[in-house]
């Protein structure tokens, strides 16, 4: 199984990750080695199981829907790179 | 005063604390001078809490002299953290420059279980970057060298909390273990690395990498000062509500029971093609002390030990790629400020990740993306229900399995640049993982100089049997007493 350059691409943008050409070529490459590893799974029947969803058999968490001081503004903008009043700042989303 | 201090265990620490012999002022300046002396080489540590410190240790020492009854075993020792863990206003990273300058409005509930029992931080340890790695090459910052030859790796992820313990700087320390990166790191810096039950450890203010597989837990140089961290910070928190709601017992009192009469597994898979002669013949060494304690060895078969390592490299990289789709530059960290949003996204990912990192984020977008997730991640998620089925049915016929940790010994940085090798160091504890079950690394021995690692495995829940099986090996040999040599030579 091999990935295209667009297919890579198209990951890179779902990943929102800016990859250089070279980049790009060097982990399609990579990630193909990777995936062919992982085919392995399909030797694997598993047309009888259940897939795993929680490791120590919990279920459904419920608490109780109570108010709670919360984290405030001031806390939770001390990291943003950037703010304007009590919003996080970003640049334009349409061109 | 330092070097007298530097390499004891939490156990001496505490006992030289309630004669008078030390000060929790005086352990807390010899872990800065340890620090002092060897972090320009070894590269352990990304940050010091040295407020947080003294504030800690001189309540340490009030408790100590006013209310010693109530001074519980980690009052006044110096510990760790991996930099994945939160603490409140202390720069945080994760090993990463996407997160350079985070300071955090909250600590994380170990964390503040660890300072609640009088601990006191020093630093915050290395790691690879977002604790994806088993050399600690992948850090943003800079790489951690082992203690023992510091041309060769401490292993990974939690390579700066294992390297801290076994050069002295700390006699324990957290660490985070999602494939083995706590165990490997153990075994290749001959310290003790604790991975407790899936969920035992509240992972609250944990900087997650994959969720599903992520746990805290202790390093330091004897099982019995593992277990003494791991009581503190394991049990019930509100704010994960993937923590497990079962009482932790007290399990130290299990710690001395010995191993006589008990059924021990030896899994073949585990003894496979790439097991370095060295490690073969130390852990074989190993299986006989526990005959000689009166344990019974039976080998078994774990047949899906290898397509785990499959396995795990989907579940994990999906998971970690959904898990840092929040760092884009918007609420905390670096940004690249660009004319759109779409490329601001772009250009601070994609300088403010390194190559293992992005490397995993698009393997797990593409095995999560439209058309392959049944492929990848709903069929991984039933090759690992599958795993956890080997291990209950093994687990039917013996109370623990004892194992390799790690395959090889400390190699040396640059030596596996192919990232498949580098996945195949965790070839015998990401299967563990994958089960959710506690396991366990301490030093059995050496190959070439070089810290051997055992692992002893156990069933969920079944923290304390797991503790109980290492001690008993400790009790009866003193490879945990050796130290490195930049320790003898103090």
């Amino acid at each position: 199984m091999s990935l295209t350059e667009s297919e890579v691409a198209h990951v890179a943008l779902l990943a929102r990750l800016g990859l250089s050409d070279i980049e790009r070529a060097r982990l399609g490459a990579q990630l193909d080695v990777i995936l062919e590893h992982i085919a392995r799974l399909n030797e694997v029947d598993t047309s009888t199981v259940a897939e795993t969803a929680q490791i120590g058999g919990l279920l459904n968490v419920w608490r109780e829907d109570e108010p709670r001081p919360a984290l405030g503004a001031e806390a939770a903008l001390g990291n943003a790179p950037a703010r304007d009043g009590d919003y996080f700042k970003v640049g334009a989303i349409q061109e | 005063m330092s070097a007298a201090w530097a390499g004891r265990s939490v156990a001496e620490c505490a006992a030289g604390l309630r004669s008078g012999e030390v000060t929790a002022g005086e352990l807390l300046a010899a872990a800065r001078a340890q620090v002092d002396a060897h972090d320009a080489r070894l590269g352990t540590v990304l940050s010091r809490m040295d407020d947080l410190a003294e504030r800690q240790a001189s309540s340490a020492d009030r408790t100590l002299r006013e209310t010693p009854d109530r001074a519980g075993p980690l009052c006044g020792i110096p510990v760790a953290l991996k930099d994945v863990l939160c603490v409140e206003g202390v720069e945080t990273t994760a090993g990463s420059r996407i997160l350079s300058g985070f300071r955090p409005p909250y600590t994380a509930t170990s964390v503040l279980r660890l300072l609640d029992a009088g601990a006191v931080p020093v630093v915050k340890t290395n790691c690879d970057e977002f604790a994806m790695g088993s050399s600690n090459e992948n850090s943003g910052f800079r790489p951690v060298r082992n203690p023992w030859d510091p041309g060769r790796v401490p292993g990974g992820s939690s390579g700066g909390s294992a390297a801290a313990v076994a050069a002295g700087m700390v006699p324990a320390s957290l660490g985070t273990d999602t494939g083995g990166s706590i165990r490997q790191p153990a075994a290749l810096c001959g310290v003790v690395g604790f991975k407790p039950t899936y969920g035992r450890v509240s992972r609250y203010g944990l900087i997650a990498f994959a969720s599903s597989l992520d746990q805290i837990g202790p390093f330091a140089h004897t099982v019995a000062d593992v277990a003494e961290v791991y009581m503190v910070i394991a049990g019930h928190d509100p704010l994960d509500s993937t923590s497990s709601p079962r009482a932790v017992g007290d399990i130290t009192s299990e710690l001395g029971r010995g191993v006589e009469g008990m059924r021990l597994g030896v899994p073949r898979e585990y003894f496979a093609a790439g097991l370095e002669a060295g490690v073969r013949t130390a852990v074989e060494a190993a299986l006989e002390v526990y005959r000689g304690l009166g344990a019974t060895l039976h080998e078994v078969s774990l047949p899906s030990t290898e397509v785990a390592l499959s396995a795990y490299y989907v579940v994990a990289p999906a998971e970690c790629s959904s898990n840092l789709a929040r760092y884009d530059g918007v609420r905390q960290g670096m940004r690249k400020d660009r004319d759109t949003l779409l490329q601001s996204y772009l250009d601070t990912r994609d300088s403010g990740f390194g190559a293992e990192v992005k490397r995993r984020v698009m393997l797990g977008t593409y095995a999560l993306s439209s058309g392959y997730y049944d492929a990848y991640y709903r069929k991984a998620q039933k090759v690992r229900t599958v795993i956890a089925a080997e291990f209950d049915q093994v687990f039917d016929s013996v109370d623990a399995l004892v194992c390799p940790t790690s395959p090889v010994v400390a190699f040396p940085l640059g030596a596996r640049e192919d990232p498949l090798s580098m996945y195949l160091c965790d070839a015998l504890t990401l299967p563990v993982n994958m089960a959710g079950l506690p396991g366990i690394s301490l030093p059995c021995g050496f190959s070439e100089g070089l810290p051997v690692g055992l692992q002893v495995i156990t069933p969920l829940f079944e923290d304390g049997r797991c503790l109980r099986v290492a001690a008993a090996y400790q009790a009866a040999t003193d490879w945990h007493v050796r130290r490195s040599p930049l320790l003898e030579a103090a």
